[in-house]
């Protein structure tokens, strides 16, 4: 602030008081701001470098996850789906909720890698390839339940419309549960593709950098001859945009087709029209509470505290908040439009929802998705570790039993009470669920060892000229201001 | 067949935003650049017009869409009519939702072939790289010597004095 005398024909009139623009300085989301030759060492160093304790204790427990899956899933399909607890009121348990909580996982890579890319969050760049692995994962271990659950698993290639000698008998497309699998097909497929397009620089640097022979060809088959060249990076950038412009509907899309599932049928507890963007904000919910979770232990295991700070667990922090908000007020919709509406049947499921069999499920999804979120208005616990982790891994059970609750708590005591039943889970039941854990966490700690889990390009262009260019619009004007 | 180049390397992106901005003014042309990142505010420094390939996602879009209303309207109305549910056999509305997915599924795909082809980027081609660390941490400005009447004393008495920390010939197949 300056103090401006006025004067008029050389005579004293007053003062003025000028303020001076203040433009906050662009934030700077890597610490220590280091070199590009430091970022690169930083981050494929880590990978480079034998594997620490910790992540083989991580990984020993992954692995034996996964074990018991494929243990589980031989069993099964020797068996068929009887061996799970499902019976003639609850048909579908925890293969659908399964299916449902991991699609819902991997929404919050897309948000991270697409929305966000869309809306420039440069904060972006330190956790969005992590956050994309995440997604693939995620849907591959949903892809897994539909097809284990079918009976015939063998004949799952009948759920693609293809010429047949069956008639040729067509799929019914009228079903969301096809729209399922071309949702997932394509949600799969084109993640897949926008992760491995983001990686190509990065492949090419690790490439260049490696002197093993076998790695060199393995980097260098799958880097494309990728030279740096400008004319193909504004290509590249162009077409990074498009696909993120095509994935964010996507996105959205997919857990709406997901929710449809259950809103194109009539029952009690399904049968509403919030459902699309209710299970939109669930499925971003819980993403990010993954990702949260992914993230500190990859920061730890990896030493990778400069490039995923604080900061970045705050913004996400702030994020699940408000998503977990979103949900909250979703639930209070559903049981006001039950009351509301005047439907018994409808009323009846939330009163069993609250009261019934099943309410301490749904006092804990509460207690999770509600309440737990709640916390983080408090600075002091989004810059507290330890309590983002606790509560990261609140989010995934409050988020799995949500599902759980819309889906057996709706089925369990449908229309007519002589339909009424139970669900209770067998072993094989909770040793799938924990298998597709396994399966999960294999491929993610495997991922953050050969491939490079940030994106080395993207914090470049950030740490460097082109996040100065792009917080401030490339005001010159504006720059001085901030320098002074 | 190799061409000759001459190659100059910077350390920073701005130096190198310059540099490409001095050379243009003298009546070169830039045959390329290469960075560890796309730098911003190079495209109007080398004159590099917008790309064309969101034409492509447009085209195979549009495509996309007609493929799947056709199949969904060719099995569900003409070769197999089943009754559903008592839903009408052409359920338009009901096949929205897969139109959709294909259309985004196959315009994703087309674009990021037509990167590939555009960019001449496939499996096990052999990486050209103009000078060492492109990939981490150096910049490069290249200039293509044409014929004969390329005045290469001058253009490398502009590069050295854009602040570049080396100056030298090449010859590559870029």
């Amino acid at each position: 602030m300056s103090t401006t005398a006025i004067r008029v024909n050389g005579k004293a009139t007053g003062t003025v008081t000028v303020t001076e623009v203040q433009v906050l300085p662009p934030q700077h989301w890597v610490d220590d701001n280091p070199s590009l030759r430091k970022i690169t060492d930083d981050i494929a160093g880590a990978m480079e470098a034998r594997p620490g304790k910790g992540w083989w204790i991580c990984f020993g427990i992954a692995f034996a996850a996964l074990l018991n899956l494929g243990g589980m899933v031989t069993y099964l399909f020797a068996k068929g789906i009887g061996v799970w607890g499902l019976n003639n009121s609850v048909g579908w348990a925890f293969d659908i909720t399964n299916f449902v909580f991991w699609v819902g996982i991997g929404h919050a890579g897309t948000l991270i890698s697409a929305i966000l890319l869309l809306f420039r969050q440069q904060w972006r760049t330190s956790i969005n390839r992590s956050a994309e692995a995440m997604t693939i994962f995620a849907v591959m271990c949903a892809g897994m339940f539909p097809a284990i659950h079918m009976g015939r698993p063998w004949d799952a290639f009948f759920i693609f419309p293809y010429p047949n000698h069956r008639g040729p008998l067509w799929v019914n497309f009228r079903s969301p549960l096809v729209w399922d699998v071309f949702a997932i097909s394509t949600y799969l497929t084109i993640s897949l593709v926008f992760w491995y397009l983001g990686m190509i620089p990065d492949l090419a640097t690790l490439r260049d950098r490696t002197t093993n022979k076998i790695k060199k060809f393995i980097y260098g088959l799958l880097s494309l001859g990728w030279n740096g060249s400008h004319r193909t990076w504004t290509r590249y950038e162009i077409v990074s945009l498009v696909l993120a412009g095509l994935a964010t509907p996507l996105v959205l899309s997919v857990h709406s087709i997901v929710s449809m599932d259950f809103a194109t049928s009539l029952l009690p507890g399904w049968h509403t029209t919030i459902f699309p963007p209710y299970f939109v904000a669930g499925a971003i919910y819980s993403g990010f509470g993954m990702v949260l979770m992914l993230l500190i232990i990859t920061r730890y295991t990896m030493n990778l505290q400069r490039y995923i700070t604080m900061r970045h667990l705050d913004k996400m922090a702030k994020v699940t908040m408000l998503t977990g908000m979103i949900v909250s007020y979703a639930y209070l919709t559903e049981f006001f439009a039950a009351w509301y509406g005047g439907n018994i049947y409808e009323q009846y499921h939330f009163i069993n929802r609250a009261t019934g069999p099943y309410a301490w499920c749904f006092y804990l999804m509460v207690l999770c998705n509600v309440i737990a979120p709640q916390m983080l208005w408090l600075k002091k616990a989004r810059s507290s570790i330890a309590f983002l982790f606790v509560f990261s891994i609140m989010v995934n059970i409050g988020m799995w039993f949500e599902r759980f609750v819309i889906i057996v708590v709706s089925l369990h005591r449908a229309f007519l009470p002589s339909g009424w039943g139970m669900f209770y889970p067998t072993a094989i039941d909770i040793g799938v669920l924990v298998g597709s854990f396994g399966l999960f966490f294999t491929c993610f700690l495997l991922f953050i060892r050969v491939l490079p889990m940030i994106a080395m390009w993207e914090i470049k262009g950030v740490v460097g000229h082109g996040a100065h260019k792009m917080a401030l619009s490339s005001d010159d004007e504006e720059r001085k201001v901030v320098n002074a | 067949m190799p061409k000759s180049f001459v190659v100059a390397t910077y350390s920073d992106a701005e130096t190198l935003v310059s540099a490409v901005r001095a050379v243009r003014q003298q009546n070169f042309r830039v045959y390329d650049v290469y960075a560890p990142y796309p730098i911003h505010g190079m495209d109007e420094a080398l004159g590099v017009r917008r790309s064309r390939l969101p034409w492509v996602t447009f085209v195979v879009g549009l495509m996309g869409l007609t493929f799947a209303l056709t199949l969904q309207f060719y099995t569900t109305v003409l070769d197999w009519p089943l009754n559903v549910g008592g839903k009408p056999d052409n359920s338009t509305l009901a096949f929205l939702p897969i139109c959709f997915e294909l259309t985004v599924l196959l315009s994703g795909l087309a674009t990021v072939a037509a990167l590939f082809v555009r960019a001449r980027l496939f499996p096990g081609k052999k990486e050209q790289i103009i000078a060492e660390g492109i990939t981490n941490d150096t910049f490069a400005l290249v200039v293509r010597q044409r014929d004969s009447s390329f005045d290469i004393n001058r253009v490398w008495k502009i590069l050295e004095e854009s602040g570049a920390d080396r100056v030298r010939e090449r010859e590559a197949e870029l």
